[in-house]
C-alpha cells in the first residue's frame, strides 16, 4: 500500500476508535438514565425516586393476581426473586399479562409501600415455541422436580 | 385451518396483515422507483442528444 | 494479476458493470421471489402459533429481517465509504451513497412493524427504551446521509463527506445490538444472534432464516438497480451512455 493510502486508512481507524471511546464514556456517565426501569430490589431498597413516578420491572408472582371487585382494579405481586412488592392497577392489561411473565409498570409508591400503577406493559421473553412444545417442557420439568 | 381462521389470525389479523401489507407495498415500490428513474433518465439524455445533433 | 482480481477491476468500469448487472438481475430476481414465497408460506401458514403470543408473533417474519438489514446495510455503507476515501474507488462511493435510502426503508419498516407488534403484546406502540431509541437514531443517521449527499453539488466531494458521516455513525451499530443486554429495556433480548442455541423452535426458525436470506437478496437487487441509475446519471456525457440511449 502506498504511504498516503496507509495514512488515510490509519486516520479513519483512529477517528472511528476515538468516537467509539468518547461515546462509551458518555454512555457510561448516563448509564442510570438509559435504564428503562428499576428492579424490585432497587425499589425496596429505596434506590427508586420517592416523590415522582418511575418505572418498575419484575415478574408477576404466580397465584398473586387478585381482583377485589367486578371492575378493572387488580392487585398482584412483582418479584425479581430477591424481594417483592405489591402493585395496584386499574385499567386494561396487555394481552401478554399473565402470572409468571415479566411486566414493566409506571407509577409511584404510596406510604404503605404499595406501588400504585398508571400503566402496565408486558415484557415478553426471547423464547418462541409452539404450544405443544411448551406443554411438553412443562411436564418434563414437573417430572424432574 | 379454514380460510377465515387464517385471515383472523386468532384475533390479531389486522396487526399481522397490516405489518405484512405495508412491508410488501414499500418493498415493491422501492424496486419500481429506480427502474422508472433510469428509464426517465435515458429518455432525457437521448432527447438532449437529439437536440445537440440537430443544432450541429 | 490473477483472474479474480482482474475481474474485480473490470467491474470497476461503468459500462462493464452496467452490462454485467443487467445480466445478473433477472436471475437474482427469480431467486429472491422464490425465497420470499417460501419464507412467507413457512411463516404465515406452516409455522405453528407461539405458546404465549399466539399468531401475533408472525410479525417477526418481517420485523426481524428488516431490523437485521437496517444494521447490515449501515455497515456496508460505512465500509464502502471508507474504501472510497482510502483507495478512491468510484464504485465503492456509489455503493455507499445508494445504500442510504435502502437502509432507511429497512429501518423504517423495523420501527413500524415493531410498533404494530408492540401494541397488542406490550400494550403500547412506542417506549423510549434504549433499543427503540437507538434504532430511531439509526433512521435519522440514514436521513442525514441522504440529505448531506443532496446538499453538496460536486458529487465526488459529496460522497467523501457522506462517507465520513457514515463512519461517525458506525458507533451506533454496537449500541443498537447490545442495548438489550447493557440496559434494562422493554424490548426482549436476542433470540437468534446469541452465542447459545437459538431459543426458537426449528419450525419457526427456518422460515425466519429464509426470510432473512430473501431480504439480503432483495437488498442486492435494489442496490444494483440504484447503482445503475446513479452510474448513468453521473456519466451522462460519456460515450457508453450515449451508445446506451441511442436507438
Amino acid at each position: 500500500m502506498k504511504t498516503i493510502r496507509k495514512q488515510r486508512l490509519f486516520l479513519i481507524i483512529a477517528m472511528v476508535a476515538a468516537i467509539m471511546g468518547a461515546v462509551a464514556f458518555a454512555l457510561n456517565a448516563f448509564n442510570e438514565n438509559l435504564m428503562y426501569f428499576y428492579s424490585v430490589t432497587e425499589t425496596v431498597n429505596g434506590k427508586a425516586p420517592e416523590q415522582q413516578a418511575f418505572r418498575l420491572g419484575g415478574m408477576v408472582v404466580k397465584g398473586s393476581v387478585k381482583r377485589p371487585g367486578e371492575g378493572l382494579t387488580v392487585f398482584f405481586d412483582l418479584t425479581d426473586y430477591q424481594s417483592s412488592v405489591t402493585v395496584n392497577y386499574t385499567g386494561i392489561l396487555p394481552d401478554l399479562f399473565r402470572e409468571g411473565q415479566g411486566i414493566i409498570s409506571t407509577g409511584r409508591l404510596n406510604e404503605k409501600g404499595v406501588f400504585i400503577a398508571d400503566e402496565v406493559l408486558a415484557k415478553h421473553d426471547e423464547n418462541y415455541m409452539p404450544p405443544e412444545v411448551a406443554e411438553s417442557l412443562k411436564t418434563a420439568k414437573s417430572q424432574a422436580d | 385451518m379454514t380460510f377465515s381462521e387464517f385471515i383472523n389470525m386468532s384475533g390479531y389479523g389486522h396487526y399481522v396483515w397490516s405489518s405484512f401489507g405495508i412491508t410488501l407495498v414499500l418493498l415493491v415500490w422501492q424496486v419500481i422507483q429506480p427502474i422508472n428513474e433510469l428509464n426517465e433518465l435515458k429518455r432525457k439524455i437521448s432527447q438532449s442528444n437529439l437536440r445537440n445533433t440537430k443544432r450541429r | 494479476m490473477n483472474p479474480v482480481m482482474k475481474w474485480i477491476h473490470l467491474l470497476g468500469s461503468p459500462p462493464y458493470f452496467y452490462r454485467f448487472s443487467g445480466k445478473l438481475l433477472p436471475w437474482l430476481s427469480v431467486l429472491c421471489i422464490i425465497l420470499f414465497v417460501w419464507g412467507l408460506y413457512g411463516g404465515l401458514v406452516q409455522a405453528p402459533a407461539d405458546y404465549q403470543q399466539s399468531d401475533a408473533f408472525r410479525i417477526i417474519y418481517v420485523h426481524v429481517p428488516s431490523a437485521w438489514m437496517s444494521l447490515f446495510v449501515y455497515v456496508t455503507m460505512a465500509v464502502a465509504g471508507a474504501i472510497g476515501i482510502i483507495w478512491h474507488v468510484k464504485m465503492a462511493e456509489i455503493v455507499c451513497v445508494t445504500s442510504a435510502p435502502i437502509g432507511a426503508v429497512f429501518t423504517f419498516l423495523a420501527l413500524l412493524t415493531g410498533s404494530i407488534w408492540g401494541k397488542p403484546m406490550w400494550g403500547t406502540w412506542w417506549v423510549w427504551d434504549a433499543r427503540l431509541t437507538s434504532e430511531l437514531i439509526l433512521l435519522f443517521l440514514y436521513f442525514g446521509v441522504m440529505a448531506l449527499y443532496r446538499a453538496i453539488e460536486d458529487k465526488r466531494m459529496a460522497a467523501r463527506a457522506v462517507a465520513i458521516l457514515a463512519l461517525v455513525g458506525l458507533v451506533n451499530i454496537p449500541i443498537i445490538h447490545y442495548s438489550v443486554e447493557w440496559w434494562s429495556t422493554l424490548h426482549q433480548g436476542p433470540t437468534v444472534t446469541k452465542f447459545d442455541k437459538p431459543s426458537m423452535d426449528a419450525s419457526m426458525l427456518i422460515p425466519l432464516l429464509v426470510m432473512a436470506l430473501a431480504f439480503q437478496l432483495y437488498y442486492c437487487i435494489v442496490l444494483l438497480l440504484r447503482m445503475r441509475t446513479e452510474l448513468v446519471n453521473r456519466e451522462r456525457n460519456s460515450k457508453w451512455v450515449n451508445d446506451l440511449v441511442s436507438p
